[in-house]
């Protein structure tokens, strides 16, 4: 450990035992979606929208808030509720359309959902669940608890009026939102050069008079560390605040078996961002700040491994749903 | 019993809900002044009662991350079109939800939207969409006809679970009827027989019920007993009810002033076609609007919508072919 090293890792407010459970939960991420790639290649799973590269925006953000705080997603949808804390092997199940599944085998990969670990849903509709999150903050207000609401949501979903709409309503009534801005660049196959006229997507706070940050995506404490803010000024009556982490998708837009997608992102950006892998950052840091060891890592990674197999066993041993499901869940 | 508008009946029901239950509250565009007249909600204070900006997905929206989250929205959209300028959030979310997640939560939210037609308000502001919202699984749909039923029903609504489409006709507002002094709701999912009649069921949504037992009353002069059902549920719908009447009477008219195509009047006469083809004796005849947007001109505008005069035609035509069938 370096001379500086505890106190840097103090300012953080993490304790070690954080540090390794974010980690653990960008592993987790990173190798659960590693896995179902492999299963869509083999047709297992019919297809997905990865989030191989995004990690640390998830994670960082996911790991500055309290277990009873609320989380909404998108489309891409896999990391958010890991990242949230959520069992896998439910998760897993629910990609494979299996009654055991998070959501019954009734969402499937763009609608998870972990309500008991706060997660109010992933949606296939760009920008769609940010008013669900406004809503999801102005009842915690009016029920009078200090939860916050964390809403997920890409570059593309920014051009969307429920962006406009959510963002203005958080800040006129000062809800505890963070809108958190997962900008990897590309709505689909589209750049954001082209159909956004600003580089920072954060700079649309100012026009609704709220704080808005950049940050870089792939660094996990930078991350978390600019979230932790947003969450303390939420919870603490300040209102919401944008945060935009700069982060990249490895993989397609969505991974479905047989998908030929001209290609569309230079392939020197594509080195450049997998030189600034989230996963290799942090563990590098660990090792130089905390002492890691090699071993250390690999443990934490075979660990995961073996989590994200049991998961891939028990979907796969799961029974398919009973015919009778559905027509069940769709009224109270 | 008291004597006031079903306006008033309306929001004595959600005024008495926020009484008793502080997960009550309500949100809209103008809510505090109330855009029909004071709607009387002072007492509650601005955090239950919150005007929004024009926004119509980020306050429908809103509603839903309330009602999933455990509280009891009351979400008022002004005038039905302004619901499709949320219509992804009540057609994709809040409608689905609950399924799409498992039944993981419930989602306690109550839409109130005024129904404007026939007052020469023109296309953008006189839809009638209650069997355009029934296309879509997980919406509860009512539509109140009477002050009694809108205290009951809208009572009903916000005590359940599930997200309810609350169409309230605007010309209904103005009306008064007699309502109990005392705490009651009206199940949803049931319709009423308004009178009761042996020749012909007459079957009918919104304002077209009163229509209907004007023409039900007009055609005891020709000797015809109308039986009139208020549909008061769209979604779900009481067939059971509808089916019964049609069983006595052997005869249907429905009266629905949307336009025809796939219309809740299509799907009451798909369902009597279905359930009770062999009770019929005569075909079954749907009164609606046409296909066409709503034109601002008075002249053109009246022309839409059934009219007592229609469905006393209707009926005496249905019943003149009884009486040929018979010899």
């Amino acid at each position: 450990m370096t001379d500086e090293a505890p106190d840097r890792i103090s300012k953080l407010g993490l304790h070690p035992h954080e540090l390794c459970e974010i980690l653990r939960r960008m592993l987790r991420i990173r190798i659960f979606e590693e896995r179902v790639y492999e299963m869509i290649q083999t047709g297992e799973i019919s297809g997905g929208h990865l989030a191989i590269g995004q990690e640390a925006t998830i994670v960082g953000a996911c790991m500055a808030l309290r277990g009873g705080d609320y989380m909404t997603g998108n489309h891409r949808s896999h990391g958010h509720p890991i990242g949230k804390g959520a069992p896998l092997a439910p998760l897993m199940a629910e990609l494979l359309g299996k009654t055991s599944g998070v959501c019954r085998g009734k969402g499937g990969t763009m609608h998870l959902a972990a309500f008991s670990h706060g997660s109010l849903g992933e949606s296939g509709i760009v920008g769609s669940l940010m008013p669900i999150a406004v809503g999801a903050a102005l009842s915690a207000r009016l029920r009078g608890t200090d939860q916050v609401c964390l809403c997920f949501f890409g570059d593309g979903a920014a051009n969307c009026g429920p962006f406009h709409e959510s963002v203005n309503l958080a800040a006129i009534w000062k809800l505890p939102v963070i809108f958190l801005c997962e900008n990897n660049g590309y709505a689909m196959f589209t750049s954001q050069a082209q159909t956004t006229p600003i580089a920072d997507i954060a700079n649309r706070a100012a026009a609704y008079n709220i704080p808005g940050t950049v940050v870089d995506g792939q660094d996990v404490l930078a991350v978390h560390s600019i979230v932790s803010d947003a969450v303390a000024r939420a919870r603490s009556g300040g209102g919401p605040t944008l945060v935009e982490a700069k982060t990249y998708r490895y993989s397609e837009h969505s991974d479905s078996a047989g998908e030929r997608i001209p290609p569309y992102r230079p392939a020197a950006e594509m080195v450049y961002w997998r030189a600034r892998d989230p996963i290799v950052i942090f563990s590098r840091w660990l090792r130089d700040m905390l002492n890691f060891t090699e071993d250390q890592v690999s443990a934490i990674q075979a660990e995961t491994r073996a989590e994200v197999e049991e998961a891939v066993a028990f979907a796969i041993r799961s029974p398919v749903p009973d015919p009778n499901e559905l027509l069940t869940d769709l009224f109270v | 019993m008291s004597q006031i508008t079903y306006l008033e009946a309306a929001l004595q029901a959600i005024r008495e809900e926020m009484r008793t239950n502080p997960r009550v509250f309500v949100m809209g565009e103008d809510i505090q002044s109330g855009v029909f007249g004071d709607f009387g909600f002072n007492e509650f204070g601005g955090a239950r009662v919150r005007n929004t900006p024009i926004s119509e997905a980020a306050f429908v929206g809103a509603g839903i991350g309330a009602a999933l989250t455990g509280m009891r929205p009351v979400v008022d959209l002004q005038c039905s079109t302004f619901l499709y300028s949320a219509m992804d959030q009540v057609a994709n979310q809040a409608a689905k939800i609950r399924y799409m997640f498992g039944g993981q939560s419930n989602i306690p939210l109550v839409i109130r939207a005024a129904v404007f037609y026939g007052v020469s308000a023109a296309a953008h502001h006189s839809d009638r969409p209650w069997g355009l919202f029934a296309q879509v699984p997980g919406l509860t749909i009512i539509v109140p006809t009477t002050p009694h039923d809108a205290k009951g029903l809208i009572k009903s609504a916000i005590r359940g679970g599930n997200p309810v489409l609350c169409l309230e006709e605007l010309s209904l507002r103005r009306q008064y009827g007699e309502v109990p002094d005392h705490d009651y709701t009206v199940p949803i999912g049931s319709a009423e027989v308004k009178c009761a009649g042996t020749d012909l069921t007459i079957v009918a949504v919104a304002s077209a019920v009163h229509t209907s037992l004007a023409a039900a009353h007009m055609l005891t002069d020709d000797g015809i007993s109308a039986e009139v059902i208020d549909i008061r549920t769209v979604v779900p719908m009481d067939r059971q009810t509808i089916c019964k009447s049609v069983a006595k009477t052997g005869r249907l008219i429905v009266v629905d002033p949307a336009p025809g195509t796939c219309s809740v009047a299509s799907e009451v006469s798909a369902t009597v076609a279905e359930a009770s083809f062999v009770r019929l004796r005569g075909p079954i005849i749907r009164l609606t609007a046409p296909d066409v947007p709503v034109p601002f001109s008075r002249d053109l505008e009246c022309l839409m919508y059934p009219t007592a005069d229609k469905i006393v035609a209707a009926g005496r035509r249905l019943c003149r072919q009884r009486i040929a069938a018979t010899g």
